[in-house]
């Protein structure tokens, strides 16, 4: 794919007052994510990771650093547009699923659409095709209750692909799982990434999850450690 | 997101949390209830009074010394049957009567009543349009000699003779003897008095009888509507003329019903108002509920940002949420206190006026507590941080 990458972010810190104290979370992280990317970033709790995913996710703000989404550069936008551009380029996968309970699978998938003012039939309709394709098109109409935890976390991927995002940015995606399920998710995350050319990034303590990605970018006390990448895969 | 689709999401928010919902949602129902009850009953009592003083007459003009109004003393009459004559320079032959009012017990052999006694003049049933059921009525000849004639009211006059026919007999009033030479037809009760009590015996006979010679009230009836305003205040200077230093009023039933309609509507107002305060504490209330509905949906509205909800998206949905409850709480409030208020004119003697306007007013003011007490919680979740909401337990 051409154009510009999915991420581009240049010398990014971010920092927090906590009770009165300057707790600085990213102390000056650089990484470019390229389209069709599939990377995971380890590190340790209180690593920064979780900061970083949310700053890369346009969930949050660099303090100083330039960040751009897709090309587009994030400083000056306001909580809205971060909204119009996290709707638009940016699908997310959560360690615990964040399914509204009482609506059902196709629902929940086309809910991003609906912020982006699409019709409600058209709406279902890409909501049951991106069902389809993480294997649960037997399942539109039930809620979340009625599913397991790995059909859960399939629902939420189809959710984070149905806007035909840049990138997926998956938080602990099987920290709720159990193996054979996690493996499954794996599975599914790196057909789709193989198959649609979205970029993923994975974030992860689980080091067998991160072994089976081709880029693995070590965090630790807020700076990029090591950032690998295997060749041939 | 579309307006459609916030009410649907509104609606399941608020069917989930069913019981919640119509608690919050009691606490305007009884507001708008009361609103519109009081409303109705205050309505009523004035359109209840209003229909009692148009019984007096029309185009009257009601003459009485001092100023008129409610918490005025009453003033002692200095106006004379000179009086009367001037007014009838003013008004006309037979337009103008008086009288003078006194409590008397009126005895026929042991029969006896304490009945108003008026003194008044030949004029008195034509100004007040007053019928007759038998006999007649004062004639000038009456008064004039003074005459011990009486016409009883329909009350006094059953009460006094019972089934026997009272014309030509006599009753004793203040130990003086009076033939009845007339009985009024029934005319009902104004203010709770039964006029229909009354014994009219001529102002001069009455005069003697009480030892005075003043006349309590003039009455003159005005040819046309147009005119009353232009002989009000002839009357007002030609008595003020006559009498330097004293004050007189000159007033119609309309002007009587202006002020009592101003009274009535005033404390209509009022009870409204204590009213509204419980449509306030109801709106509270639902202000607090949304407040904690944001708390626990803070997850929810963490991942809807995180999806590409907007501030605006975020706030709507709660707000529709707010408004919602309270309007739907206002129209079956507006249904229960209409439902009151002909229940309460059926079975007592409370009519109940319901002004097309009160139960539109409530429904408005209901749906505006839900804007007014939504917007501080829906503003408040629209504000969320998507990375602290979606932390949030």
């Amino acid at each position: 794919m051409s154009g510009p990458p999915a991420i581009e972010a240049v010398d990014l810190t971010r920092s927090y007052d906590l009770g009165g104290e300057r707790v600085q979370a990213l102390k000056g992280v650089s990484l470019t994510i390229g389209d069709g990317e599939y990377a995971a970033i380890l590190g340790p709790s209180g690593s920064g990771k979780s900061t970083l995913m949310h700053v890369l996710g346009a969930l949050d703000r660099p303090t100083t650093g330039t960040l751009r989404i897709a090309g587009r550069d994030v400083a000056g936008l306001d909580g809205d547009a971060l909204a119009e551009l996290r709707n638009a380029h940016i699908g997310f996968v959560f360690q615990s699923f964040h399914l509204l309970a009482r609506t059902s699978a196709v629902d929940n998938v086309a809910l991003p659409l609906a912020y982006r003012g699409v019709p409600k039939g058209e709406r279902r309709l890409r909501a049951a095709a991106a069902l389809e394709r993480v294997g649960l098109g037997h399942r539109l109409g039930h809620r979340p209750n009625q599913l397991s935890g790995g059909e859960q976390q399939r629902v939420a991927i189809a959710r984070a692909l149905v806007g035909g995002p840049r990138l997926v940015l998956a938080d602990e995606p099987t920290g709720n799982l159990d193996t054979r399920t996690g493996h499954e998710v794996m599975d599914l995350l790196e057909r789709l990434n193989g198959d649609q050319g979205v970029a993923v990034v994975l974030v992860t303590h689980e080091p067998d999850v991160a072994e089976r990605a081709p880029r693995r970018i070590h965090v630790r006390d807020g700076l990029i450690e090591t950032d690998e990448r295997e060749a041939g895969r | 997101m579309r307006r459609r689709e916030l009410f649907a999401v509104a609606l399941e928010a608020l069917r989930v949390n069913r019981m919640r919902s119509l608690l919050t949602m009691l606490g305007v129902v009884i507001g708008v209830w009361a609103v519109v009850v009081l409303v109705a009953i205050g309505g009523g009592a004035r359109d209840m009074v209003e229909g009692e003083i148009e019984g007096l007459g029309s185009n009257i003009i009601f003459v009485v010394p001092g100023e008129l109004g409610f918490g005025a003393a009453p003033t002692v009459s200095r106006m004379t049957r000179d009086d009367v004559a001037r007014l009838t320079d003013l008004a006309g032959e037979g337009a103008v009567t008086a009288g003078i009012t006194s409590g008397e017990s009126v005895r026929n052999g042991h029969a006896e009543v304490f009945a108003t006694l008026t003194g008044a003049d030949e004029n008195g049933r034509n100004v007040f349009d007053r019928p007759l059921a038998k006999g007649r009525y004062l004639s000038e000849i009456d008064v004039e000699t003074r005459r011990r004639v009486a016409v009883l009211g329909s009350v006094a006059a059953e009460r006094l003779f019972g089934e026997v026919d009272p014309l030509g007999r006599q009753v004793t009033i203040g130990g003086v003897r009076f033939r009845v030479i007339g009985v009024f037809a029934a005319v009902g009760q104004t203010f709770g008095q039964s006029r229909d009590g009354e014994v009219q015996v001529p102002l001069t006979t009455a005069h003697r009888l009480l030892g005075v010679t003043r006349v309590d009230f003039a009455a003159v009836r005005a040819p046309d509507a147009e005119s009353i305003e232009d002989l009000q205040s002839r009357i007002v200077e030609t008595l003020e003329d006559a009498h330097p230093g004293e004050r007189f009023s000159a007033v119609t039933q309309t002007q009587l019903l202006g002020t009592i309609g101003t009274v009535l509507g005033a404390l209509t107002a009022v009870l409204a108002a204590i009213a509204a305060i419980s449509l306030l504490v109801g709106g509270v209330g639902v202000s607090n509920i949304m407040l904690v509905s944001v708390r626990e949906r803070t997850r929810e509205i963490g991942l809807r940002k995180a999806l590409g909800a907007r501030q605006r998206d975020v706030l709507g949905q709660f707000l529709v949420e707010a408004v919602l409850l309270t309007s739907a709480g206002g129209a079956a409030g507006i249904v229960l206190g209409v439902g009151t208020a002909l229940t309460i004119a059926a079975l007592s003697p409370v009519p109940a006026s319901i002004a097309w306007w009160s139960p539109v007013l409530a429904f408005g003011v209901s749906a505006g507590v839900g804007v007014f007490f939504g917007v501080a919680p829906a503003r408040r979740a629209g504000r969320l941080d998507p990375v602290v909401a979606l932390r949030a337990d």
